[in-house]
């Protein structure tokens, strides 16, 4: 009877892990047969790098290369703020910080990770956009540098606290030894801690990066939902994530513009999936 | 280089008193062992000298301990400097995860700013020959330094120590992690060292303590019990704890 009992909740326990992998095959599959049959109607290459993006014209013209350059420019900028203030910012609290701010500063981090997206949207959506109006002397504030600020926001805690968490193991005796060579702290800190952590700062940041690009709703938000190839981080963009939630209401289930939307979401899967893997290679390079 | 003077020295971590009224000399040229049992004090008695042990929160100590006439326990001292002059090898290896050339200059780049190519290759090389490692690794210097095998890295973190030019060698159990043929080549080389250099040496192996020391201090629960020529310490020891451990009734 007890035999009985372990193989049943064994089973259980085997059917809930495989379930997980079941689903995003599921989902995977389906995705690509939705998505790939966008390719009846415009080659792949028209669609990757078609300029114009105007699915309920007739015909219509599904070409995504502004939705590409708005995701990636809005990424970058928010790497670009994002990476330098968060790696600072680990290295203070690793590092620097006494323990009382140090405490302080952690749980102000996770309290920023826990901000919904849509609330981090709606605060940059009435006091960032109007700034950057004013500020840039702009038509309009809803514009792709908008949405790298509100973004580098929530690329921070995951930056700050994986960066953090590589500083942290780094071996006592790699600090000691450089103290006792006469090391000040700071040369310490860039000579011999930043090198030793490095695959584990290259990951956070690639989880970081992962992130963004997959974020939706704060984007959708602020940055203006303009499908053109962007000239300057002063305009406004739209991302594939925002193209997404946006038409994916109003398409006719089974059209070209149905199927572009499923291909679409192809593109960021593949995006998402080189990010993870890069940041998992780091990961481990950095536990061998 | 420097003698070290010693005198009524305490020191405290919170509430616990891990060095007791400390007082003792240490001359220059002169290899100096420090032994006793596990928690007696004596790596925290290595530890003051430069300074290391503000590492650790909540530290405290009193009295004076004089090198070239400078009281380095004093809040004045400048830790850099210090550290400069009272280098430290401790008990495991510990190269940084650089290569093995970037290991050994990185003294000369923290002390020294705009060095030519020319300088650097040259300090490698001098401080590679002299713990002996230049012709095994003349042909690999920017492989990373754990490639190197643990008595390998051992020398390397002396040669690393000799390019900043100290006038003290520190040494913390330095041969514990190594076998005996490493062992008593490390030891071979600090005999080589030992007249350029005030060395001290902690470790909790009377025999090594024994061959290559020229004094002795033993210590026990936080005071230096016992402090004299090496080959007094181990044949006519004054104090009966010296005796008991030396004979092996404790530790």
């Amino acid at each position: 009877m007890r035999k009985f009992r372990e193989f049943i909740i064994e089973k259980l326990i085997l059917i809930c892990g495989l379930a997980s992998i079941f689903f995003v095959v599921l989902i995977f599959l389906f995705l690509t047969k939705e998505g790939l049959s966008v390719f009846k109607s415009v080659t792949p290459f028209n669609f990757l790098f078609g300029k114009s993006w105007y699915p309920i014209s007739e015909p219509a013209q599904l070409g995504i290369l502004p939705l590409i350059f708005g995701s990636l420019l809005v990424t970058l900028g928010a790497a670009i703020i994002s990476i330098p203030i968060g790696v600072a910012c680990a290295v203070y609290i690793a590092e620097i910080a006494p323990l009382k701010i140090k405490e302080a500063l952690k749980a102000g981090i996770e309290l920023l990770a826990a901000i919904p997206s849509v609330v981090l949207g709606f605060i940059g959506m009435v006091t960032l956009v109007p700034w950057i109006k004013s500020v840039f002397h702009l038509p309009t504030g809803l514009t792709a540098l908008s949405g790298s600020i509100i973004l580098a926001f929530m690329a921070m805690p995951t930056i700050v606290s994986i960066a953090e968490d590589a500083l942290y193991s780094v071996p006592k005796s790699y600090k000691e030894g450089a103290f006792a060579l006469g090391a000040t702290h700071w040369q310490t800190i860039y000579r011999v801690l930043l090198p030793a952590a490095s695959s584990g700062i290259v990951a956070a940041v690639m989880l970081g990066i992962g992130r963004v690009i997959g974020e939706t709703m704060a984007v959708m938000m602020i940055t203006g939902n303009a499908a053109v190839i962007p000239q300057s981080i002063l305009v406004p963009v739209r991302t594939l994530t925002a193209t997404i939630a946006a038409e994916m209401g109003e398409a006719v289930v089974g059209s070209e513009h149905y199927f572009a939307l499923f291909a679409i979401g192809i593109v960021l899967f593949i995006m998402s999936f080189i990010i993870n893997i890069t940041a998992d290679l780091f990961l481990h390079k950095r536990n061998r | 280089m420097a003698d070290i003077s010693v005198n009524n020295l305490n020191l405290w971590y919170g509430d616990f008193q891990a060095l007791i009224n400390v007082n003792v000399h240490f001359t220059q040229k002169q290899i100096t062992a420090i032994i006793g049992p596990s928690g007696c004090g004596k790596s925290t008695l290595l530890r003051v000298f430069n300074r290391m042990n503000d590492l650790i929160e909540g530290v405290r100590t009193t009295g004076e301990v004089m090198i070239d006439a400078e009281n380095i326990v004093s809040e004045k001292t400048d830790l850099v400097s210090l550290r400069k002059k009272v280098g430290m090898v401790f008990q495991r290896p510990n190269p940084f995860p650089l290569s093995i050339y970037e290991n050994i200059v990185f003294g000369q780049k923290v002390h020294a700013e705009g060095l030519t190519k020319l300088k650097l290759n040259e300090v490698v090389e001098d401080s590679l020959k002299s713990v002996f490692l230049w012709d095994e690794l003349k042909d690999k210097l920017n492989k990373s330094a754990f490639t190197l095998s643990l008595e390998q890295k051992q020398r390397l973190c002396i040669a690393r120590l000799i390019v900043v030019k100290p006038e003290i060698l520190l040494m913390d159990e330095p041969c514990s992690t190594l076998d005996p043929q490493a062992t008593s080549r490390i030891e071979e080389l600090m005999r080589e060292l030992k007249n350029n250099y005030t060395t001290i040496i902690v470790t909790h192996n009377m025999q090594q303590a024994a061959r290559v020391s020229d004094q002795t201090g033993f210590m026990l629960l936080g005071e230096l019990v016992e402090f004299g020529r090496t080959e007094d310490i181990f044949t006519k020891p004054k104090d009966k704890r010296t005796e008991d451990y030396i004979t092996g009734r404790y530790g």
